[in-house]
């Protein structure tokens, strides 16, 4: 199966008509990933995710989206670092979600690394994993209020 | 010179040199002073420096006879808290405190520990050591290094045998 990425991107591109694709970079929505994944890993021999991120675009370049008047409370994206150990190639997906309802199905179907991954984008981002086995906060504590990473999020304290 | 002991009766002055009258709790200090058993609480990149560094080849914290550092509080006389003490991490440092016996000593290393440090912004990060439990001696420093640590060591020493060294 020795293929170079230039030729896995083109046969995606066929199944999957709707993706957006660069040299390295798949951009995919929320509907088609779930099938855009399985397809990586148990065709293209993806087997590893390297990396679970997330990233923030608010509508205004402030983050101080108002809510209620804005109709477009801008994006956030979820960035999926893919690796082959065999083939030595390296892929990223990318999935963008709105940030008034950010709702993503979870991977971890696919590749089981994705459990902690995902715990760790919903603590800091508030992006729910729908799927997700067992979707809590796993750096800040339960009773935590607010998601530290997006661009809008307000703290005051610290020191004294 | 005669020598004489306190009740002004003659003593031979071999004996002067091994025989001291002295309160129990100079003695106890001294004990104390010098055989500390740090509780070794390490949290993030200054335990490295603090409690690895210290206790190598190289700095040896064993020449004080505080030899015995470890991750539990049983028979442990100080807390040696370094690294950056995070809101979720508070009630751990604070529950250990709580299992020392008395008497007990803690020191800060590090600047996280002694204010929150590069951190002291952060959404969960606890300010300082000090905003949970009693800190007797500071040791500056991002991370200090292994002989600032001994200096700290000696300057507790220092207030074990006579704490009237740091009142003002």
């Amino acid at each position: 199966m020795e293929k170079k990425l230039s030729e896995i991107i083109s046969e995606l591109k066929e199944k999957f008509p709707q993706i957006k694709t660069s040299e390295e970079t798949i951009s995919v929505s929320t509907e088609d990933l779930l099938g855009l994944m399985q397809e990586l890993k148990n065709s293209f021999g993806f087997n590893y995710l390297t990396n679970l991120t997330a990233a923030d675009y608010p509508a205004d370049a402030k983050g101080k989206g108002d809510g209620d008047e804005a109709e477009d409370d801008g994006e956030m994206e979820i960035v999926y670092n893919l690796t082959s150990v065999y083939e030595k190639l390296y892929l990223t997906v990318k999935a963008r979600v709105s940030r008034k309802n950010p709702e993503i199905p979870s991977v971890f179907p696919v590749w089981g690394g994705a459990n902690w991954q995902e715990r760790e984008v919903y603590d800091l981002f508030g992006i729910v994993f729908t799927g997700h086995p067992n979707l809590k906060r796993i750096l800040l504590t339960d009773n935590f209020e607010g998601y530290p990473l997006r661009k809008d999020y307000q703290w005051v304290g610290g020191r004294k | 010179m005669e020598v004489t002991n306190d009740k002004g009766m003659p003593m031979p002055s071999e004996l002067k040199r091994l025989v001291h009258f002295a309160s129990l709790e100079k003695v106890l200090n001294m004990a104390r002073a010098h055989s500390i058993w740090p509780l070794g609480f390490g949290l993030a990149c200054c335990a490295i420096e603090a409690l690895m560094g210290t206790n190598g080849p190289r700095y040896d914290l064993s020449r004080f006879g505080y030899e015995v550092m470890r991750p539990t509080p049983r028979q442990a006389d100080v807390m040696v808290v370094a690294g950056t003490i995070t809101t979720k991490s508070a009630p751990f440092v604070l529950r250990l405190w709580e299992q020392m016996a008395e008497p007990k000593w803690c020191i800060a290393v590090g600047s996280c520990a002694i204010s929150g440090g590069p951190f002291v912004d952060s959404y969960f990060v606890v300010p300082g050591a000090r905003q949970i439990i009693p800190v007797d001696v500071y040791v500056p420093g991002c991370p200090p290094r292994p002989d600032a640590i001994i200096d700290g060591f000696l300057k507790l020493r220092a207030k074990i045998l006579d704490p009237k060294v740091v009142e003002l």
